[in-house]
């Protein structure tokens, strides 16, 4: 039966869902064994929810759309460019940078887990983790695209990116038309998580949101 | 930009996330074996109906680590048990508001 949050007649505390109680079982297990710091998980999840995320990405992203000899960097070395900046795998993954042109749109995906360049764009979307994403973003991607709104010129190639544990992906989105006089702050506002992974494009400029 | 979707829905994918990233990087394993046992669940639960990616994707997380971390004899699995049982108690004889403690 399930437990109504709203109930202030409670005589005890609200018991958590069994998964819950599972991984509180095995925190206390290894904390007792002197295996973990439960201040560090502390730490772990304030750097998931608040210090990293798709701004890191679209970062990156900005500096490749005005600075020509950084993105000729990003291109040939991910890994350096961005540790550089401080965005490093915390998992020792290599990155690798796709660009995007009128003859290719990249997208990425993970067909057997989640891999997911974390250091650039924060924890997956949900969707990003389905098994209808990771089993149709290879099999039809163009028509993945047009559940996500993007239609894409009959002879642009779609490129599919298959991540691992050892190689992680972003993708280098096309720079909108008309931008070329914005401020980097307004340039970042057109980057999405979305067009990171392929499954967006850059907002246009006159449909950038606030 | 707009508003993001929170990061974890539920404060325990938090948790589980945290505790395996934990263990990474104090070097109890290495992110590819991880990655690897972590398919083969996502796998072997995706045969009986199709994961959205939510709820279902950090249960078979959980499974994966609690396996792992069994074979890998950091836990036992009546301890893991016997220890949620405590929490289990722990939760339904607190007063609710007062913080939940195990005993001892």
């Amino acid at each position: 039966m399930p437990h109504d949050h709203h109930d202030h007649d409670h005589p005890h505390a609200l018991l958590p869902p069994d998964p819950a109680l599972r991984v509180k079982a095995l925190e206390t297990v290894l904390t007792r064994k002197g295996l973990i710091d439960p201040q560090a998980l502390d730490a772990i999840i304030d750097t998931y929810e608040n210090r990293i995320g798709p701004r890191n990405g679209a970062d990156v992203v900005v500096r490749a759309w005005t600075d020509s000899a950084f993105k000729q960097a990003l291109l040939q070395d991910a890994t350096a460019v961005v540790s550089k900046l401080g965005y490093y795998g915390r998992q020792g993954e290599h990155m690798v940078v796709v660009e995007n042109t009128d003859q290719t749109h990249n997208m990425i995906v993970c067909t057997l887990c989640s891999c997911y360049p974390w250091p650039l764009l924060g924890i997956p979307p949900a969707w990003y983790k389905s098994d209808a994403y990771r089993a149709r973003a290879v099999r039809e991607p163009r028509k993945v695209l047009s559940d996500f709104g993007v239609s894409l010129p009959e002879d642009t190639a779609i490129r599919v990116w298959d991540s691992t544990a050892e190689i992680r992906y972003l993708v280098l989105p096309q720079r909108p038309p008309g931008t070329e006089d914005m401020s980097r702050t307004d340039l970042m506002s057109l980057v999405t998580r979305d067009s990171m992974i392929g499954t967006g494009l850059a907002r246009s400029p006159d449909k950038a949101g606030p | 930009m707009t508003r993001p979707d929170p990061v974890f829905s539920e404060p325990w994918h938090a948790q589980v996330f945290a505790l395996t990233v934990h263990l990474n990087e104090t070097g109890h394993f290495a992110w590819p074996d991880w990655a690897a046992a972590f398919s083969k669940t996502l796998a072997a639960n995706g045969l009986s109906k199709e994961l959205d990616g939510g709820d279902d994707y950090f249960t078979a997380w959980l499974q994966t680590l609690e396996g792992f971390l069994d074979q890998a004899g950091m836990t036992d699995g009546a301890e893991v048990a016997q220890i949620k049982k405590a929490w289990e108690t722990a939760y339904l004889t607190t007063p609710h508001g007062a913080p939940v403690k195990l005993p001892g």
